[in-house]
């Protein structure tokens, strides 16, 4: 109870900053519409190769999974702003539980994503994606899932590194790999063998495909059971690893 | 309410491939109580951020114990945060927030209602001289407005321990004497203990009942500012010569009425036309010293007497002067200061 009133307010806070900030609002607004209309028509000759049914119920799933970790790769960088001003420190001297301050923004991350979520999904229905309800909304939370995770993950490292200068070189490495061998956009059963053996090890994968999959309404297929147990996993890991850095005396 | 033994702290730092151990604070033991106003003075780099955020449960010791208002700093550090009240060097609040915004919340952080923090907070606005500024940015405050409203979020819930570190650095003149009046009210208004750091001797001086000092991460001293200053053996004394030939005979005559050091050997310092040493109270025995001159037809062009300083006893302890240790301290690279 005493933890969520405290996620609360450390979450109003973030997002009252936020809304402040007109650019924010209309970036993380633009973001989704940008994916859909200009990636579109780019992937609508390749859906043919791949011999998909519905161009849309294909590539909706992939960039909602892209939205959500690029977005939230990048809420470090705020962090690291309020850790110079003090903002940080000055929580941390009060007795609020230490995991409600990274709670607190990272329901602010979540909420941000959800949002995007649905004006991707519904600009996506408009356009005549064909996805069942139920597997849209199994796909949103496993996407909300993982980027959370990756918000838990940039905010501890933010407060590690302590400095964009350090920070953003690390992300670039890390985000390379990731979206090369996630098959965000195309699915790794196009690439030569070895390629698929080596995304076989990218957790970011097989939360793709079981974002897919969920779209497709294919619930009994492993794609989906995987995703869902490496969605968990990474959210539990990356929130272990943020609250050790708000916890940690250093920070 | 403030008890600590040996208080460590080690920084591991890395220059290139070089790992290296810095000992921020070396063994610190320190006796605050209730109700007194300490300042903890020391040059920049000493170990005063780090001996007070380990006081104030940001930083756990790496050896040694604390009890703060009570509670042990390590196994009892939520009642401690509840129990105190800390003012960072490097402020509190957002660039870009509202000053209200940011004080109610942190009110509501310790638990108070958005009503109580709000009511409160707006008396504090008011005590501090904030009046009309609860809707603006700290970006667009002054110096002296921010480091107040700092003040007020330290203050919000009502602690009867309050950290101040570096409260006044980097602020002109005048806000430093209008914010030493404010600091100077929370014993007198609230009762509250204060404990503050600081490398301006002017401001440890004004403010405190007890001084400590510390340098190199050690206490060198801890006492009341009279009792330190009496350590310094007597005043300077400080003749200007008119004659530079006679400079010599003059040094001759303060010495016989001048305190010689500990090693027994002559204190009296030749600079230029100036000579200069300490004289166990000097009011008394510089008349004499006057009649003295005038006999041997020695004119003086100036003649000052100065009371010890608290830089006289940092002198006196460290063999440097405050002013220098300043100059010599290494850049420190995790500083947040701008
Ligand atoms: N996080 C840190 N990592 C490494 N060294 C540090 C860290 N914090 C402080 N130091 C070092 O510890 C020493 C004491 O610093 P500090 O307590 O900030 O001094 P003061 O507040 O008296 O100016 C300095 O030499 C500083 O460089
Ligand atoms: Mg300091």
């Amino acid at each position: 109870m005493q933890f969520l009133r405290e996620s609360f307010i450390v979450f109003r806070r973030q997002l009252r900053m936020n809304l402040r900030n007109p650019a924010w609002v209309l970036i993380g607004l633009m973001q989704p519409i940008l994916y859909l209309f200009l990636f579109g028509p780019l992937l609508k000759p390749m859906a043919e190769q791949l011999g998909v049914q519905n161009t849309w119920t294909f590539f909706v799933p992939g960039m909602l999974v892209q939205l959500g970790m690029f977005g939230a790769f990048f809420a470090g960088f705020g962090l690291i702003s309020e850790w110079r001003d003090g903002v940080i420190e000055a929580e941390r001297v009060t007795p609020a539980s230490r995991t409600a301050l990274l709670m607190g923004r990272l329901w602010r991350d979540l909420l941000q994503l959800l949002v995007q979520a649905l004006v991707l999904v519904g600009l996506g229905y408009w356009v005549g994606m064909d996805a069942p309800l139920g597997g849209v909304v199994l796909g949103v939370l496993l996407t909300l899932l993982v980027g959370g995770a990756c918000a838990a993950a940039s905010n501890a490292l933010a407060l590690t590194t302590k400095s964009e200068d350090v920070m953003a070189p690390v992300i670039n490495v890390v985000m390379m790999p990731v979206l090369l061998l996630s098959g965000i956009l195309l699915p790794m059963t196009i690439g030569p063998d070895w390629l698929q053996r080596t995304s076989d090890f990218m957790p970011f994968r097989w939360i793709t495909d079981g974002v897919r999959g969920s779209f497709l309404g294919d619930f009994g297929a492993n794609g989906v059971m995987w995703g869902s147990v490496w969605a968990v996993v990474l959210f539990a890991i990356a929130l272990w690893w943020g609250t050790a850095t708000f916890r940690k005396e250093n920070a | 309410m403030i008890h600590a033994r040996g208080l460590v702290q080690t920084f591991q730092t890395r220059e290139g491939r070089k790992k290296g151990e810095v000992r921020a604070v070396d063994g610190v033991d320190l006796d605050v109580a209730e109700g007194e106003v300490v300042g903890f003075l020391g040059p920049n780099g000493a170990g005063k951020t780090t001996t007070l955020r380990m006081l104030t449960t940001l930083l756990r010791p790496t050896a040694g114990t604390a009890t703060v208002a009570g509670f042990d700093v390590v196994k009892e550090s939520e009642q401690v945060r509840r129990s105190i009240g800390y003012v960072s060097q490097s402020g509190a609040t957002g660039q870009f927030a509202r000053a209200g915004d940011e004080v109610v919340d942190h009110g509501m952080l310790y638990g108070m209602s958005a009503a109580d923090a709000r009511r409160r907070g707006q008396e504090l606005f008011g005590q501090l001289d904030l009046e009309g500024l609860w809707g603006r940015q700290p970006k667009t405050m002054s110096g002296g407005q921010r480091r107040r409203l700092d003040i007020v979020m330290g203050l919000i819930h009502e602690p009867t321990l309050v950290f101040l570190d570096e409260p006044t650095t980097g602020l002109d003149p005048q806000a430093r004497a209008n914010l030493w009046t404010h600091i100077a009210d929370l014993r007198k208004r609230r009762g509250a203990t204060v404990f503050l750091t600081t490398h301006y001797l002017d401001e440890a001086d004004a403010l405190s009942d007890r001084i400590i000092i510390i340098d190199h991460g050690k206490i060198i001293a801890a006492d009341t500012s009279d009792n330190l200053k009496a350590q310094v053996s007597g005043d300077l004394v400080d003749l200007e010569v008119a004659d530079p030939d006679l400079v010599a005979e003059a040094a001759k005559r303060l010495d016989s009425i001048a305190e010689t050091d500990s090693d027994g050997r002559d204190a009296v310092e030749i600079d230029g036309n100036h000579v200069r040493a300490r004289v166990q109270r000097a009011g008394k025995a510089v008349p004499g010293l006057l009649a003295d001159l005038r006999a041997a037809d020695i004119d003086l062009e100036s003649i000052e007497v100065l009371r010890p300083t608290l830089d006289d006893v940092f002198l006196t302890l460290t063999g440097r002067s405050l002013r220098d240790a300043e100059s010599s301290a290494p850049a420190d690279p995790t500083s947040k200061e701008k």
